[in-house]
């Protein structure tokens, strides 16, 4: 019976709700006597507040007003440090840092009077980018502006400069990237003191708005209650934030004792939200001339904004895939995340690795053109196989051919006859082409023993109608889980796919199976869900109810004779690390993810040598990313990564003034269109990993990774000039162009 | 009949049936859908114009109902994501979307799927890059539009017309 389910493009669960408009998200839905919620934020980047005035014109009386001192528990969101305050109530370290909420059941009102508040603040020297925060030009963080250093050291990288043939330099930049989910961010809280608080809304991590929740309102786990209804996309940017705008919902619903509905219209989120950290990155390279690694020195540094947030947990897997798919003897990697007065830099997918990624990438083929070799041609000498190990020291355990990929991606997009006649064609031409590719790993899971803190329960029940129900707190956000867990389970139970459902991601229902992020739901949850399943039957089984090959129906007899006689059947499972995994979060050596999906991407680009416009024409994604559950979401993930990470090269341009989000428009930040995205052509290599459920790994974050370095690769082949930051606008080629000219 | 201040009365048919409204000159048609009439399909991606979530059918046309004020729909015909399946049949665009993997999230889906709705309305057997025209106005943060373009494709092999790669 084996993969009756696993490996088909079975339809999404909730497909049919969401193609006719059914599926409600938070802003379809409205409480009996509900007021709106609002935030009044700071204007300024860093300062001491002096007072708050409401201003005339408005009827004051009628408006539920709360600040700091209206918090009933710590004003704080908790998450890994209790820095980040719920409202600012001295000082503001960030423009858009909340301040006042208010709500009023008159939203056009409501509206006026936000604007009718006049802050009082009397301003602070403030550090904008990462070399004003590394020099310590203000202490705005701490003592030092630093959230968190990382060293990995292996082998010995000093003494291997002295045997180098070459030594290879280079800086790179990454900008910020605003996730721009298209559903803004919402909540609607009920709250008071004899309940407590209950919080519907758009999320991907319920467990972590209840954990804010607990500790800004001061009450016991028992008395939160979060809900996640359809969600419009999240891509990290509905990982952390969620939990502040939960808290400001319910504050304002405690105080008024009405149900607070706060929605952020498309210029709040963009400029109040969390968006990925910009990035610096050094390279040293020691190369012999036969190309081989024999020491890399690498120095990232990602700007983490006000507070600490997640950057501590963004800047360890951006160091961990800093020195990518390769074997090097010889690693060093310095990492920090710094403070700047801008708002919290923030999860998004890929999660710190496509900013180290972009600039290895880049570095290396600067290396192959240092030693004299094509840029695969070096790859090829230095790629990672089994046995080998990482930076941190990981021995890679698993089948890994770098190699293999690399020319299948190459054959699939004629890589070789293409760099040929392009150099051919370019000359003379007003239209260049060109060709680039870059090679790439993403770890699935949580970092070193980060799953292993997290400790995820998930829960199958089998119900009294012959159903399993999954529960979990996983959260469809667009990916799929809810189809994919459905199919695992199916496949567990020897059960249809329709007869598995869903429980609502409701801390009042289901375990706390950890957040849905990290490309984990499918490889982590997924196998509980898989051995959850199996626990229900074997206690069917066990209790003589059920012979071990049954059919559905026999299935469904059996539980509910079961559920007659002993009551629900409920079965959990809890994560355990597979065997042979270890970490040392002190020397940050081990085995720092269970599994990898290996990857190498192709992008063939035009550049309009008048215009400098840059189109990508073609997209080849090659990766193994163990068993893919469902071809049609796995595709799905892989081309909605690409054309996200295609933004992120050449079109997304965070416009900052004083650590303002100057653009937070849908008009002046431009994500790729229909127009932009050329055909992206999927082949996946399915290896089996043999802890995944069914043998799959995770892939959800992996085409964020490569996408933008292979584009920019290509766009060096054709016009001959290395670019070492993104995003690559035309006006950065031009200014490029002339210098080179000169 | 409309006696509140600054109010007026608009007339339009949504998805067949008549209604005859009291609302504000300016307020938004998406407003007007969302709020007045409770049909919740229509979604605000950006209120400005850009993003395509708000669309809907006016006469056939497909506009952002963010960028429409109430007035402009009197005496018009309105057609919006909940007025397209037939009655519990799935119309073959919604079939297609759902067989395709065109919808994720599916924030961008009622929006999307009226703007193939109208292209295939325009042009019967749309080209890949008819359908990168056609779809340009509605974006889509999931998908990277391929299984988009894949269920537009769909549709015109059921209806058993073809499209030019
Ligand atoms: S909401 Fe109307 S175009 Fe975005
Ligand atoms: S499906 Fe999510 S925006 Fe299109």
């Amino acid at each position: 019976m084996a993969n009756r389910l696993v490996g088909r493009a079975v339809p999404r669960k909730e497909g049919g709700d969401k193609v006719t408009g059914k599926a409600r998200y938070i802003d379809d839905l409205t409480f009996p006597g509900m007021l709106y919620g609002a935030t009044v934020r700071s204007p300024c980047a860093r300062g001491r507040i002096k007072g708050i005035h409401f201003e005339g014109g408005i009827p004051w009386d009628g408006f539920t007003i709360v600040t700091a001192t209206d918090i009933p528990g710590k004003n704080c969101i908790v998450l890994l440090s209790d820095d980040h305050p719920g409202l600012a109530q001295r000082v503001v370290n960030h423009p858009e840092e909340p301040i006042v909420l208010l709500a009023h059941p008159d939203k056009y009102l409501l509206e006026e009077a936000r604007r009718s508040v006049r802050l009082e603040i009397e301003s602070l020297p403030a550090v904008f980018t990462i070399e004003e925060s590394l020099a310590r030009k203000e202490i705005i963080w701490g003592r030092d502006n630093i959230f968190k250093s990382i060293r990995v050291e292996k082998g010995n990288v000093d003494e291997a400069w002295a045997q180098a043939d070459f030594i290879v330099e280079g800086e790179y930049r990454t900008g910020a990237q605003e996730q721009l989910y298209i559903e803004p961010n919402g909540m609607i809280a009920v709250a008071n003191p004899q309940e407590g608080v209950t919080v519907w809304g758009s999320m991907q991590c319920p467990y972590y708005v209840h954990k804010a929740l607990v500790c800004l309102f001061g009450l016991p786990e028992s008395k939160v209650r979060v809900i996640q209804v359809e969600t419009g996309g999240g891509f990290g940017g509905k990982e952390e934030y969620p939990s502040m705008i939960a808290g400001h919902a319910a504050l304002l619903a405690w105080k008024s004792g009405k149900p607070v509905k706060l929605i952020y219209d498309r210029a709040e989120d963009m400029a109040a939200t969390t968006k990925r950290h910009p990035s610096r990155t050094r390279h040293r390279t020691a190369v012999s001339k036969e190309g081989k690694l024999l020491a890399m020195e690498i120095e990232f540094v990602i700007d983490g904004g006000a507070y600490m947030t997640l950057s501590p947990v963004v800047l360890s897997r951006g160091t961990i895939h800093a020195a990518g798919p390769y074997h090097c003897p010889n690693i060093r990697i310095q990492s920090r995340a710094v403070a700047t007065n801008a708002p919290p830099h923030g999860a998004f997918r890929g999660f710190g690795a496509p900013q180290s990624t972009f600039a290895l990438e880049r570095h290396l083929n600067k290396v192959a053109r240092v030693v004299g070799l094509s840029p695969e041609e070096l790859r090829r000498r230095n790629f990672i196989r089994e046995g080998q190990s990482t930076a941190t020291g990981q021995v890679i355990r698993e089948k890994v051919d770098m190699a293999g990929l690399m020319e299948r991606a190459f054959e699939l997009s004629r890589y070789y006859a293409k760099t040929q006649r392009f150099a051919e064609e370019n000359r003379g031409r007003r239209d260049k082409k060109g060709i680039g590719f870059a090679c790439f790993l993403h770890g699935a899971g949580f970092t070193g023993s980060g799953e292993k803190y997290l400790a995820s329960v998930v829960g199958v029940e089998a119900t009294p109608a012959g159903r399993a129900r999954i529960l979990a707190a996983s959260t469809e956000i667009g990916q799929g889980a809810n189809t994919i867990l459905c199919q695992i389970a199916a496949e567990a139970l020897g059960l249809e796919y329709d007869q598995i459902e869903m429980a609502s991601p409701d801390t009042g229902v289901v375990p706390n199976s950890g957040p849905t992020v990290a490309s984990r739901t499918c490889m982590i949850i997924g196998k509980l869900v898989e051995s959850a399943c199996l626990a229900v039957k074997q206690t069917l089984v066990g209790s003589g109810l059920l012979k071990p090959d049954y059919s559905p129906e026999e299935f469904f007899r059996a539980c509910a004779a079961y559920t007659q006689k002993c009551g629900p059947l409920k079965a959990f499972s809890q994560y355990q690390p597979p065997p042979e995994i270890h970490w040392d979060e002190e020397k940050y050596r081990g085995d720092a993810y269970s599994a990898y999906a290996w990857a190498v991407y192709v992008a063939e680009v035009t550049v309009d040598s008048l215009t400098y416009e840059v189109h990508v024409d073609d997209f080849v994604a090659v990766q193994e990313v163990g068993k893919v559950i469902n071809p049609v979401l796995g595709g799905g993930q892989i081309e909605g990564g690409v054309a996200q990470a295609i933004g992120y090269a050449l079109f997304e341009n965070v416009v900052w003034q004083e650590g303002r989000m100057v653009n937070s428009q849908m008009t002046n930040y431009i994500i790729p269109t229909a127009a932009d995205v050329p055909r992206i052509r999927t082949y996946f290599d399915e290896v089996p990993y043999a802890h995944g459920p069914a043998g799959a790994k995770g892939l959800g974050e992996l085409p964020m990774d490569g996408t933008a370095p292979a584009i920019v690769n290509a766009i060096e082949d054709a016009l001959g000039i290395g670019l070492d930051q993104i995003p690559v606008l035309p006006e950065h080629l031009v200014e490029l162009l002339e210098v080179s000219r000169v | 009949m409309c006696d509140e201040r600054h109010k007026v009365n608009v007339t339009c048919r949504v998805n067949g049936r008549e209604y005859t409204l009291c609302v504000f000159p300016l307020m938004r048609l998406l407003d007007v859908l969302r709020e007045e009439l409770r049909l919740t399909g229509t979604k605000e991606g950006c209120g400005e114009g850009e993003c395509g979530a708000c669309s809907v059918l006016i006469d056939g046309e497909l506009v952002n109902s963010c960028l429409v004020p109430a007035l402009q729909v009197n005496g018009a015909e309105i057609t919006t994501i909940e007025g397209i399946a037939d009655g519990d049949r799935l119309h073959t665009v919604q079939e297609a979307f759902i067989e395709a993997g065109g919808a994720q999230c599916g924030i961008c889906t009622p929006g999307m799927i009226l703007a193939a709705v109208s292209l295939l309305g325009r042009m019967p057997e749309p080209s890949e890059e008819d359908m990168r025209a056609g779809l340009a106005g509605n974006l889509c943060r999931c998908t990277g539009y391929m299984k988009i373009f894949e269920a537009v494709a769909r549709v015109c092999q059921k209806t058993g017309t073809k499209v030019n790669a």
